[in-house]
């Protein structure tokens, strides 16, 4: 069948819709701890891709030499499977909270490229780590979470337990992020700092903790991202983060970086892009598609699609 | 009378430059002080370093009996001390009524607080009028009335005002004086930093003259008002 063909096959076409979709979704929660970082202290923390493959590691740990979970294994894989998802969020947001205290704190001051340089030297150390961890070559993470269609064996269109899984934590992830920084005290004290610091300040908000929340909450998402990842793609190598990140980042710019629906549209974007255009136009090709539709973006919209709606008046 | 606020030889600045030197000022209880001076005199420098925004290099600030010149920003708002800053700082993404909850950030008396919010609408009605709008599309007569509000919303014992005229028309300016009294009557204090040095020692009870970081007149406000120096520099004649 040609490409064309393709195109009008709307059973093709609804697939490609989900796996881009689902994998959209994967990409706004790594998304979402660039750019809630970037708004509170506009620093682009080039380590965070590098966290998300150290959680994806931690996971692997976890199910592989802790629990020992054979592939079929009907008990042990669930109980696993719940420690990891609290446990390597937990990791992330904490690793995520260090390393801000250690690194990026003391550098608050200090010009603009002293933290990005010294984000920089974070990734490369995490980079270091993942391969002292999982050795150069590519790491089977074990397949806990089954691919089997949920639709019935003979349905033509594949929504999978995998699939069930990445709505299922990314969904009530997001409203659950929405509601903390749109109704909570601390929420709302995030919102007030990214805007403006000094007001923050004299409003009696303690901007180095509502700062050290982002760190934990972004570290948090990056965390469930890694699981997810891994549980779909099944297989983890020290270098992923480069990759994720990048795409991440991309989307976080694409929504307007500082804007979390913007993020969150931007991922949705970026796994639509990849998943058509693999599809329609070749899969060598989606890089440069992401890139093409970033440029675009930029061009009309240089704030991002989501970015500084409302202009501020001086 | 005891004084409210007390900066004695306050000395505070930015990388190499100190932008005050042993500045000395107090407010007493009930008192409108206005602090006057040039462009860069280093007034903003004077409420930040209360505030505890810019860090004191020397010297103490004390408010309300309490030696706050090493306390975090944060924990001075809470005694009592509360700043409608420079250049307004609103949070332009949040909506009016937002804005004015964060205020109110540090108090936990919610009553208290919605008394606060109907008295900040009655004084500043519109305000109520576009309390679901972002605080970065009203006009900038009605983002200096939100930034006085939003200070009010501590219920401070000390409002430090830093230019609330700057850049309005006269009316509005006459308005937002008028609720600088209007307060004061109320028993709030009030350190009040202008350039519209008339205005200002109109209001004022008594008032500083800070020149290039220093302390070079304390008096009355209306001998100020009278002072021949001080028609000449700062009253254009
Ligand atoms: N963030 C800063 N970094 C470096 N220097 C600063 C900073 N803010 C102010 N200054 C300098 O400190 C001095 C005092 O400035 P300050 O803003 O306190 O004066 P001001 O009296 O409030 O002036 P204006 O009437 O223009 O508001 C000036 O020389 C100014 O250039
Ligand atoms: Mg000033």
């Amino acid at each position: 069948m040609t490409p064309l063909f393709a195109a009008l096959d709307t059973q093709a076409l609804t697939q490609y819709l989900i796996n881009g979709l689902s994998y959209g979704m994967l990409i706004a929660l790594v998304a979402l701890g660039y750019t809630m970082v970037y708004g509170i202290v506009e620093l682009i923390n080039f380590a965070h891709g590098d966290l998300f493959m150290l959680g994806a590691f931690l996971g692997w740990t976890i199910i592989t030499a802790v629990f020992k979970v054979s592939p079929d294994d009907a008990v042990l894989g669930p109980v696993a499977l719940l420690v990891c998802f609290v446990i390597v969020p937990a990791f992330c947001g904490l690793l995520n909270f260090s390393v801000d205290r250690v690194i990026y704190r003391p550098l608050r001051k200090a010009p603009r490229l002293a933290p990005l340089v010294s984000a920089i030297g974070v990734s490369f150390i995490f980079q270091n780590l993942g391969l002292f961890w999982g050795g150069p070559q590519d790491v089977d993470f074990p397949k806990l979470v089954s691919n089997k269609n949920l639709l019935g064996l003979d349905a033509t269109v594949r929504f999978t337990y995998q699939d069930l899984l990445v709505v299922g934590v990314t969904i009530p992830l997001m409203i659950a992020l929405t509601v903390f920084v749109k109704l909570t005290p601390l929420g709302k004290a995030m919102r007030a700092t990214a805007q403006n610091p000094t007001a923050a300040q004299l409003m009696g908000i303690n901007t180095e903790r509502v700062i050290a929340t982002t760190f934990i909450l972004g570290g948090t998402l990056a965390g469930f991202g890694a699981m997810i990842y891994g549980l779909t793609i099944n297989s983890i190598h020290y270098q992923m983060g480069f990759l994720v990140g990048l795409y991440a980042f991309t989307a976080a710019v694409l929504g307007g970086i500082g804007n979390i629906p913007g993020a969150v549209l931007g991922g949705l974007l970026i796994g639509l892009v990849r998943s058509l255009g693999s599809a329609y136009v070749g899969e060598r090709w989606t890089g440069a598609l992401i890139f093409a539709m970033l440029i675009v973006v930029l061009v009309f919209r240089p704030a991002g699609l989501l970015g500084a709606r409302v202009r501020e008046k001086v | 009378m005891a004084a409210l606020l007390s900066l004695d030889l306050l000395r505070a600045g930015y990388g190499p430059i100190d932008a005050l030197h042993d500045v000395s000022i107090q407010v007493s209880e009930g008192e409108i002080v206005a602090l006057i001076g040039a462009n860069g005199a280093g007034k903003t420098t004077t409420l930040m370093s209360i505030s505890g925004v810019v860090k004191a290099r020397s010297g103490t600030v004390s408010f309300d009996g309490r030696d706050i010149t090493r306390m975090p920003a944060h924990e001075i708002v809470k005694l009592g001390l509360a700043q409608s800053p420079e250049g307004r700082k609103i949070f332009p993404r949040l909506t009016v009524l937002e804005n004015l909850q964060m205020g109110a950030f540090t108090r936990s008396d919610r009553d208290g607080v919605a008394t606060d919010l109907e008295k900040a609408f009655v004084m500043f009605p519109i305000l109520r009028e576009r309390k679901n709008q972002p605080g970065g599309l009203l006009s900038g007569g009605q983002q200096q009335m939100l930034a006085i509000a939003r200070a009010l919303m501590a219920r401070p014992k000390l409002l430090m005002l830093d230019e609330p005229s700057l850049g309005l028309a006269p009316q509005i300016v006459v308005q937002i004086f008028d609720v600088v009294k209007e307060l004061n009557k109320t028993g709030m204090s009030v350190l009040l930093v202008e350039q519209n040095a008339r205005m200002a020692l109109k209001v004022a009870h008594r008032g500083y003259v800070l020149e290039t970081g220093r302390v070079t007149m304390a008096d009355e406000a209306q001998k100020l008002l009278h002072d021949p120096r001080v028609r000449a520099a700062y009253l254009g004649e």
